[in-house]
Parts: structure tokens; sequence; C-alpha cells
């Protein structure tokens, strides 16, 4: 006969009252479990759809000159005619710390060209990443090859041009493979051409006038990212779109911070349970704690056969917790997520968290019962027999 | 010097406005190897008398005297100690622990002392073998009868072997033949050398204690040694 068989066997016989407060703390655990599971999941869900707002982060060369325009209306001073980035030193934006955080690179040209008379504002752009640089782009016909040109659907409608059109542009012909529709932005007013294309009819060979950057930035801050690529080119201005970053940030801790406060709430409510259970289970047991100490057992004794008991439960119920809130994060997602789904994988360290934070609760909640039962005195408690 | 020495104790209940006294200047020394019964009224004090014998109720005034120890100069946990290793007790209803077999209620006391598991159960499995129950030591408690528990008791008292042994109305909750069975328990325990300290009503129990202590209002009033026939004790 030890202590912890005489836990145990108290748990067995008082199996209603154990099997209460491990209910309480395995909704608790479960809850926080999924919550957090399903808010990883979501941050994963939610970061991936953000990317589709395109590039968070601009390269331009550093000028002193001050932009005249505001709200889309232009009133000349264009400054891009007047700067460039070296395009072999864009390339080492791919060296830096964080190179893993940005999902894609693109650089721009731009320039003022001529087509039938009517002077045009044209981008040389890599269109293999604008899928993710530009993810709203939808073309009518085709992406251009090395002679072609993509028109912006204002440009399309007042010049009357559509797929198939050839065209002049500073001299050389090019053939329109696709018109953007409408994107509501001022790519409806350019025309878009491969970016070798435009340094050739710009004369601008290995320089770009800007590079757009899409990062990821799940795990490292934007500024970070800004800061690093502005290590790397001195030269020029690095601007992170604080309106798309900002609000990215800004959704996700406030879901998080939502989540962890609510799960506070249920932890704080899964440890009541266990403080009132265990309360009345050592108000039930005056009995057997007055024998206890009637035949020699210290207050220490007492405390700790009380504290296996809350231990054996909060542990079951960290694993069980974890299982349960696990499979609710699964349910959960499959519900709220919009066939994007995140996955939500086994992971051993909220499996620990969770068994920790079971225990951590049901030790703490059980301490003040502990120290009741401890300081029952043997002869009143064998009187109230 | 006696084995055990009751100095003047006094019990005191309550506060300066209602103060009840239960235990009025007690004096009394018990040898080793004694069996001594205390008798009197319900109320006179009996079991308050042997709860502070028993290291769990501090006296008011007076001092305790156990194997020359001042048990009251003890800390609760150092008296917790002593009434590990000094004491037996014996409850009037048997105070068992509902979900232990009988054999794991005589471990009790030996759950906390440092000794192999196998030792452990050496020494209840002899316990029970002494009072007649080895053969139910996997029983639990609703599953024998009221004798039987009084008998697991008092293996569970004895199963340390203290060499004192406190019992408040042993029979109490037990018929005529069951009480004489007990009590014949007790008093080869004490013939094998065990102090014996017993509270008891019963004229049928009185007779197996060599000394009588009648305590009427808190006080001592009766010490009667050497008892030999049933006319000598107090009714």
């Amino acid at each position: 006969m030890t202590l912890k068989e005489i836990s145990i066997r108290n748990l067995m016989r008082r199996k209603g009252k154990a099997a209460f407060v491990l209910a309480g703390l395995v909704i608790g655990v479960a809850t926080v479990v999924a919550i957090v599971s399903f808010v990883n999941a979501m941050t994963s869900n939610i970061n991936d759809k953000l990317e589709k707002y395109g590039a968070n982060i601009l390269i331009v060369p550093k000028t002193e000159n001050l932009a005249l325009s505001y709200g889309g209306l232009s009133l000349g001073g264009v400054s891009f005619e007047m700067e460039e980035i070296r395009e072999a030193e864009l390339a080492r934006v791919k060296t830096i710390k964080n190179a893993r955080n940005i999902a894609a690179l693109g650089p721009l040209v731009l320039g003022v060209v001529k087509i039938n008379a009517t002077r045009v504002l044209m981008a040389g752009v890599d269109f293999k990443v604008s899928g993710i640089l530009k993810p709203w782009w939808h073309v009518q016909g085709a992406f251009p090859g090395s002679n072609g040109i993509l028109l912006g659907s204002e440009v399309a409608r007042i010049m009357d041009l559509h797929p198939g059109s050839s065209l002049q542009v500073n001299g050389k012909d090019l053939a329109v493979s696709g018109v953007l529709e409408p994107t509501g932005s001022q790519d409806d007013q350019l025309v878009f051409t491969r970016l070798k294309t435009a340094q050739l009819i710009f004369k601008k060979q290995g320089k770009v006038s800007m590079a757009e950057v899409a990062a990821l930035c799940k795990d490292c801050p934007i500024d970070d990212l800004v800061k690093q690529i502005s290590e790397i080119l001195p030269g020029a201005k690095v601007m992170a779109i604080q309106q798309v970053v900002k609000g990215r940030m800004e959704a996700l801790t406030q879901f998080k911070n939502f989540s962890y406060g609510i799960s506070g709430v249920i932890l704080l409510i899964g440890g009541l349970v266990v403080f009132v259970t265990m309360m009345g289970s050592v108000r039930e047991r005056t009995n057997e704690i007055g024998i206890f100490r009637a035949v020699g057992f210290r207050k220490r004794h007492i405390m700790k056969i009380v504290f296996i008991e809350a231990g054996i439960i909060s542990g079951l119920a960290g694993i069980i917790g974890y299982l349960i809130g696990l499979g609710s994060a699964k349910i959960a997602i499959e519900f709220f997520s919009d066939g994007n789904i995140a996955t939500v994988p086994f992971d051993y360290q909220l499996a620990a968290v969770a068994i920790l934070v079971a225990l951590t609760v049901g030790l703490v909640s059980s301490a003040y019962p502990a120290f009741t039962a401890a300081r029952m005195d043997p002869n009143e408690a064998l009187r109230a027999l | 010097m006696s084995y055990i020495i009751a100095d003047n104790l006094v019990k005191k209940y309550g506060n300066d406005d209602a103060t009840v006294t239960a235990i009025s200047g007690i004096n009394f020394e018990i040898e080793a190897g004694e069996f001594v019964g205390i008798m009197g009224e319900s109320g006179a004090g009996k079991s308050t008398l042997l709860s502070i014998l028993g290291a769990m109720n501090k006296p008011t005034d007076g001092t305790l005297i156990v194997d020359d120890i001042d048990i009251y100069s003890l800390g609760q946990e150092q008296r917790a100690d002593f009434r590990r290793e000094f004491l037996g007790f014996i409850f009037q209803s048997f105070h068992l622990v509902p979900y232990l077999t009988v054999l794991e209620n005589v471990m009790l006391p030996l759950a906390i002392i440092k000794e192999r598991k196998k030792q452990k159960r050496l020494m209840a499995e002899e316990a029970l073998d002494h009072v007649g129950l080895a053969d139910k030591a996997l029983r639990l408690p609703n599953q024998i009868s009221g004798g039987e528990k009084e008998r697991v008791a008092i293996a569970r008292a004895i199963v340390n072997e203290p060499p004192v042994l406190l019992a408040d109305e042993p029979t109490g909750n037990l018929d005529s033949k069951t009480s004489q069975e007990i009590m014949k328990l007790l008093q080869k325990l004490n013939e094998d050398g065990m102090t014996i300290v017993m509270v008891t009503h019963s004229n049928e129990c009185a007779p197996y204690a060599q000394r009588i202590l009648s305590v009427s209002d808190g006080a001592l009033v009766q010490d009667n040694f050497n008892l030999k026939s049933p006319a000598d004790y107090p009714n």
C-alpha cells in the first residue's frame, strides 16, 4: 500500500466525481487545443490568401524629386525617367537572410512610348512572376512573347485594339497578344511587354526602373525584410506597402489575441471546476483524512494524496483533451475554410504544452483543497464521524 | 518512572464568554504493559481524555509524558510521527477506509514508512492472522460483519507493533458474543506486552482491564488498581 495506490483507489471509487473533473479539464484543454490548432491553421490559410494581394514591398531608385501625382491625377515630373537600378544589383535581393520569405521578385522597366501617335506608359515586366505579383490579372488572349504586347483595358478601348492587332512602338513592330480585363488600377492605362523587349525599346539594357516584391510575412516582420533589402541595395529606396502589411498583421494579431483570451477564460472555468470538485471531495473525505492523520500521516502525505489524484486526472485530461481538440480543429477547419484547407498536423510540441497546461491547471486548482485537507485537525475530523 | 504520565491535564473549549471545561486537572500514571479502562457517563470527558492521550488534542493545561517524551511540546508533524510509532487506535465505528480491501486497510499505517512492499504485505498478513481474518484479506469492508470490521481495526492498530493501544468503545457496535471475542483478543495483546487504554461503557468489557479510571464531569473520581472479580468494578 502506497500513497499512489490510495489515490488511485479513491479515484476508482469516486468514478463520478473523477469523471466530472476529467470532463471539466478535457473540455478546457480540448477547446484550447482546438482554438490554437484552428488559429495556426487559419493563420497559414489567411497568409496564403493574403499573398493574393500581390506585392507588398517596392524597390525604387533613390531620387531627389517629389512625386507630382495625387489620386491618379499626374501633373508631370515623372521620376521614373531619371533614375534606374541595375538588374545585377537587384539579383542580390535573393541573398538576404530572410530570402526564403520572398515569394516573388518582379523587376519593372517603365517608359513612355508612342502608339499610333498617342503617348502611352509602357512597362516591361517579368510575366513569370506576374501570377504572384498581380494575381488579379485576367488576360483575354495570352501573355506576350518577345515581340508581343499586352494592353491595359483602357488602352485597348481608347485605341480600339484587340488581340491579334499589330502596332508600331517606337518603330518596332509588336503584336497584341492579349488584353487585360479591367482591374480598376493604374494597370488599365498601361501597356506591358517582356522586360527584355522594353529594355531594348528604351535602351535601358541591364537596368530596371523599380521592382516589386511579394514577401511572406508569417514568421518574419516585413520591416526586417525591408531593412535587409535596404542594406544590400544602398542605392535604392525600399518601401513596404503599409496598408497591406499592417492590415494583414493586425488582423492576425487580433484574431490570435481574441482566441487566446477565450482559451484563458475556458481554462479558468476548467480550473474552477477542478477546485470546486476537489474541495467537495476533500470535505466528503473528512473521516478518511482523520483516520490517515490518526495513524500518523503527516500533512505532506495528505497533500500528496490529493495532488496525485489531481495529477492523474489532469495528465489524462491533457492527453484526451489534445486528441479531442485536434479532431475538433480538423472538423472546424473543414467548416470554416472555403476549399483552400490548411492542414492540422499532430503537433508534439502542442501536445506537450496541452499536457503541461492541464497538469498546471489541475495542480494549481487542487492546491487549496490539498492544503485544506492537510490542515484538518485529526481530532476534529474524527469527532465529525 | 511510569510509561505514561498525565500531569494536571486540563481541556477547555470555547472562549472567555462561554467556556466548557471537558477535563479539569486529571493526574494519573500508567505503567508499561497495563490494561487500563476509562469509564464514566456520557459527556464525562472519557473520549476527550483518550484523544489527549492519543496526541491529537492539545490540552489547555498540563503535560502528557509518554516514554519520557513530553508529547505536547512536539509540533503537529512530530506528534503525527509519534502516533505512527507509538500508538495504535481502535475506534468505536471501526473507521475503515471503504474503498480499500481488508488487507490494504491494515497496511494503511505502513503506507508512509520506508519498507519494501513485500515486507509491508507480510506484516499486514501477520496482523490479520493474529486477529483470525487471514482468509478475508481481499474483501472490502462492506463485505464483512461488524465483528470482523472491529478485528480489521485491531489488526490495523497493531500492524506496526506500537507499544500502546488506545481503544474508544471497541465493542460499542457489537453484540455480546462478538464483544467477548474482541475483548479476549485485546487481553491476548495485553498479555503479549502491549499497554492498552480503553474507554468503555460496558460492564462486560470492564473486567478485562486490570485498572479502571472513573471519570465524572471531567475529573478523575476513582482509580481502582488490581481489580480481580467483577464485583470490584464500578457500575
